[in-house]
């Protein structure tokens, strides 16, 4: 017997569950999308831009009609330390004439015009989804201008029909890899663990949470050789072959270019998280086990100590105004939202829905496996799952990403993006501070007594922030 | 430090670099919420509805609530048929609306599939519709998949079945914001004239807190009035790029005349609206609207000589540029740089009229100015350091260049992404001059104030 409520479409009950409530504790995900619904997914070309856009001294070419380069014109907020030709934008403009007759030529020209201009030393071409049904041979127009130019011209197979954003997660690492290919020869696998250098995979430098993470590494002996793809620099991202290990923040979008990279290069890999105080500081005390290296062991627990001695005041302060709220989570991947139960915890707040666009099984068994009896768990939700989990289970904060923040707004509900959109660094011990600020300052706004007002809000009978 | 543009201009003709426009589906879905009880539909892949969805919300900070037909390989091979037909069952059967707008991708155009057949050959529940517009992303631009789409109104919706025609007039108000929209009605409610005005995004993407989430919010031109349209006795068509098409397809349809008019933005083009209204309907003008006019006239002398020989560059979409540029010139200023990336051609729209009109003016002030269609911002950016400005209007995209030369930077436009409350406050009308005014003032004002040493700092400007 169906047990769905009328607004959940029968095909998308196996993508729901409740924990506790059901025997089955796995559920359906990384499948298409139904046609028909308000899906929040986007699609391939969406996934490698937004993994290869931080690369900030390349060009990065989309080829084909212009809303595919207007709608990702500098949204990322991945910040450089140096230059800024990242944050451009630049298309082929395919007009009619092009769809008929081909844009092999007109792509040509404006590698060429832009090369001229810019001197950059890697070009990524991305295929739009027309460019796949036109047929245009990427691979031999770049080729071409690669040899005219004497630099690196990257296609980027990222046509919007062929997957969803894992595929083009997937075809940005192909992406990289076919930059890194060329010095391979130099450097050949061999016991790499002399040297302490890592290189760190899935961190886009939002806020500049890359150089946070980077400080820490340092200040326990250990040297970022190249961040995937935070404030990167092709000479950087060239030199990956040289690290003795691979760290995967974001394991949606990093985790194929770190098997890739094991299997090419020999360096191993490991996931960490530095979302939260416990995520953060168990992720340090795995990279200085890897190393086996005591001294690196001491200054790890030192750094641990001092950061987490440094932060504990604001932390408790907070914990204090937010303990027993209740949040609810919806996320791109699904080891962030994992990593952000955790960190609700740390700071009393109870997570009562918890859901993904693209997570996989064995993320969704994690969550499972963590989340509290009663959360809600599902996969690629459309708003209107939204809003009747977070109305049931009265969440007072939702985080999410663009398209979420209106509709939260709109029940009462507060809201904290983490995606695109984040204004400050979230990683890292200074970060946790800052994410337990950020959902103070939404929680406890006291706008929400307005919207109490007109009927929103889940604020009643709490005490006050 | 995001200066990347180098001044000397050359030739180019592999592209756009950092555009002033966007694509057809977004015009399209922008339309679409401006029918009450309407749900877009993206018939392409799901990027390209999450990306306007994204885009939209950035803008107007409101949820925007489309649904996808989720193109994945198999519909590229062998056409989204099949994916559409399910759109519709799901779309109906989940969220109920009344209206299922369509809006096509660059993906499916350029596959071909044919919507009017599949929408024929689809289950749709009695009493429901669904309309659709062919959008492809690679004509012409946002601003033509607005008036594509609301041509899908006319074409679907609008219906003569009075004997005569009715003592109202219909309003196609253009790709402006809801607090437009709503300023046009208020206009052309003071004038006491019944009007509909479709698409009407007021009340949709300007709907207020309530503490409920609404698939579709109270707003929205309702679909009877769309129908009725067909019987009015005039379409006033604001701005000739986003409302032009559907106003003379209306005519043809349902022989209701069309006129078009620019975007009533500033003193000239709001006369020209109410006293075109006002010849056709033979009203008199309220004495509210010339006590708005004449306070705005007020303002206007009290404030000239800030703007007295103040250059400025101007980009964005054309009806909008249209407008504003009349009003610039009619405070003072000299718009030496007009640029839009929408081609001034479009099919079966207008044809060049977007540079045509706008060196009319500059001509009639004796002004020279550079003035483009279907450029980019990177060219507006080289020649604006080749023929530097004081004052920079447009949408948000401006920032880059207003902080490499450092000028003062008035937002207007679509989209906006890094300030809020323009959607609710009007551009257009007196009221909306009065605060173009304000606005182009303070930036002015502000950076006098900025820029002057201690014994230069005034205190009575």
């Amino acid at each position: 017997m169906s047990t769905a409520a009328p607004n959940v479409i029968e095909e998308r009950e196996s993508s729901i569950l409740v924990k506790g409530r059901q025997r089955k504790s796995h559920l359906k995900c990384d499948a298409d999308s139904i046609a028909g619904c308000v899906s929040q997914r986007a699609c391939v070309y969406c996934g490698a831009r937004v993994v290869l856009n931080p690369v900030t001294d390349a060009i990065h070419l989309v080829h084909g009609p212009i809303g595919c380069a207007s709608y990702t014109w500098d949204i990322r907020g991945s910040l450089s330390s140096g230059s800024e030709l990242y944050r451009n934008s630049f298309s082929t403009d395919l007009k009619e004439n092009d769809i008929i007759f081909g844009g092999e030529k007109k792509l040509a020209r404006a590698i060429d015009e832009l090369v001229e201009k810019y001197k950059a030393p890697v070009v990524f071409v991305y295929a739009t989804c027309v460019v796949g049904v036109i047929g245009d041979d990427l691979e031999a127009v770049c080729k071409k201008a690669a040899q005219k130019h004497g630099i690196q011209v990257i296609p980027v197979q990222s046509s919007g029909f062929i997957g969803n954003k894992s595929a083009g997660y997937q075809a940005a690492c192909d992406a990289l890899l076919r930059l890194i290919e060329p010095r391979s020869a130099a450097c050949p696998p061999g016991n790499k663990h002399e040297v302490k250098s890592i290189n760190y995979l899935g961190d886009f430098n939002l806020a500049g949470e890359a150089w946070i993470i980077t400080e820490y590494l340092r200040q326990i002996g250990v040297e970022v050789n190249t961040v995937f793809t935070g404030d990167s620099k092709c000479s950087n991202l060239q030199k990956a072959p040289e690290a003795s290990l691979n760290i995967i923040q974001c394991a949606g979008s990093m985790f194929y270019l770190a098997q890739q990279l094991e299997e090419l290069y020999g360096i191993p890999y490991m996931r960490v998280s530095f979302l939260g105080l416990e995520d953060t500081s168990a992720s340090l005390r795995s990279i200085a086990a890897f190393f086996k290296d005591l001294q690196m062991k001491r200054l790890a627990e030192e750094l641990i100590q001092r950061e987490t001695a440094a932060v504990k005041s604001q932390m408790e302060g907070y914990r204090e105004k937010l303990k027993h709220k209740k949040a609810a989570i919806y996320v791109g991947g699904g080891f962030k939202a994992i990593s952000l139960i955790k960190q609700f915890r740390e700071l009393g707040i109870d997570v009562v829905m918890v859901g993904t666009q693209t997570g996989r099984e064995e993320d969704y068994q994690t969550l499972h496996d963590i989340a509290d009896d009663g959360t809600v768990i599902l996969d690629d939700a459309n708003p209107s799952e939204l809003e009747r989990f977070m109305t049931e289970k009265g969440a007072h904060l939702l985080v999410g990403g663009v398209k979420e923040r209106p509709l939260a707004y709109k029940l009462g509900v507060a809201f904290i993006d983490h995606n695109h959109d984040r204004k400050h660094p979230l990683s890292g011990y200074v970060g946790a501070v800052n994410f337990a600020r950020e959902v103070h300052a939404t929680v406890c706004s006291p706008v929400w007594k307005y919207a109490r007002g007109t009927g929103g809000g889940n604020y009643a009978g709490l005490p006050q922030c | 430090m995001l200066d990347c543009t180098p001044k000397e201009v050359i030739k180019r003709s592999g592209g756009l670099i950092n555009p002033a426009k966007t694509c057809q589906p977004i015009g399209a879905m922008y339309a679409a919420l401006g029918i009450h009880n309407c749900l877009p539909h993206s018939h392409g892949s799901q990027g390209c509805c999450a990306y306007h969805r994204s885009h939209l919300t950035r803008h107007f900070r409101e949820p925007v609530m489309a649904t996808t037909s989720s193109f994945t390989e198999g519909a590229s091979v062998f056409g989204g048929g099949a994916n559409l037909k399910t759109a519709i069952k799901n779309v109906f059967d989940i969220y109920n609306p009344d209206v299922m707008a369509v809006h096509t991708t660059c993906l499916s155009e350029t596959i071909g599939d044919d919507i009017s057949t599949i929408i024929k050959s689809a289950e749709v529940p009695e009493g429901k519709v669904v309309i659709h517009a062919n959008t492809p992303s690679y004509q012409g631009s946002h601003i033509t998949g607005f008036s594509n789409m609301v041509k899908g109104m006319v074409e679907y919706l609008a219906r003569a079945d009075t004997d005569g025609k009715k003592e109202q007039v219909n309003i196609i108000p253009g790709f402006v914001d809801p607090g437009d929209m709503r300023e046009i009605k208020r206009l052309v409610g003071k004038m006491g004239i019944k009007f509909i005005m479709f698409p009407d995004t007021s009340g949709v993407m300007d709907s207020p807190m309530t503490g409920k989430f609404d698939m579709f919010p109270a707003g929205g031109a309702q679909v009877e009035d769309i129908r009725d349209a067909g019987n009015s006795s005039l379409t006033m068509a604001l701005g000739y790029y986003a409302s032009s098409t559907p106003a003379n397809l209306l005519e043809r349809n349902c022989r209701v005349p069309a006129i078009t008019l620019k975007t009533p933005i500033g003193i000239k083009a709001t006369d020209d609206f109410l006293m075109t209204l006002r010849s056709k309907f033979t009203l008199e003008i309220p004495y509210e609207l010339e006590e708005e006019r004449g306070q705005l006239v007020d303002v206007m002398t009290d404030t000239h000589h800030h703007f007295y020989d103040k250059k400025v560059a101007i980009f964005g979409d054309p009806d909008i540029l249209t407008g504003l540029t009349e009003f610039v010139l009619s405070l003072g200023m000299q718009p030496v740089h007009v640029l839009t990336g929408t081609p001034s051609g479009t099919l079966g729209g207008p044809q060049g009229i977007f540079e045509k009109e706008i060196n009319e003016m500059l001509a009639a002030a004796r002004l020279e100015g550079r003035v483009k269609a279907a450029g980019d911002l990177f060219e507006l950016h080289q020649w604006i350091k080749n023929e530097p400005v004081d004052l920079l209007m447009g949408n948000t995209y401006g920032k880059y260049i207003a902080r490499a030369e450092d000028i003062p930077f008035v937002r207007v436009g679509f989209p906006i992404l890094d300030r809020s409350t323009h959607p609710y406050l009007p551009i257009v009308g007196y009221r909306g001059a009065l605060r173009l005014v304000e606005m182009i003032s303070n930036a002015l004002l502000d950076r006098q104030d900025r820029d002057a040493a201690d014994e230069d700092l005034e205190l009575v400007m």
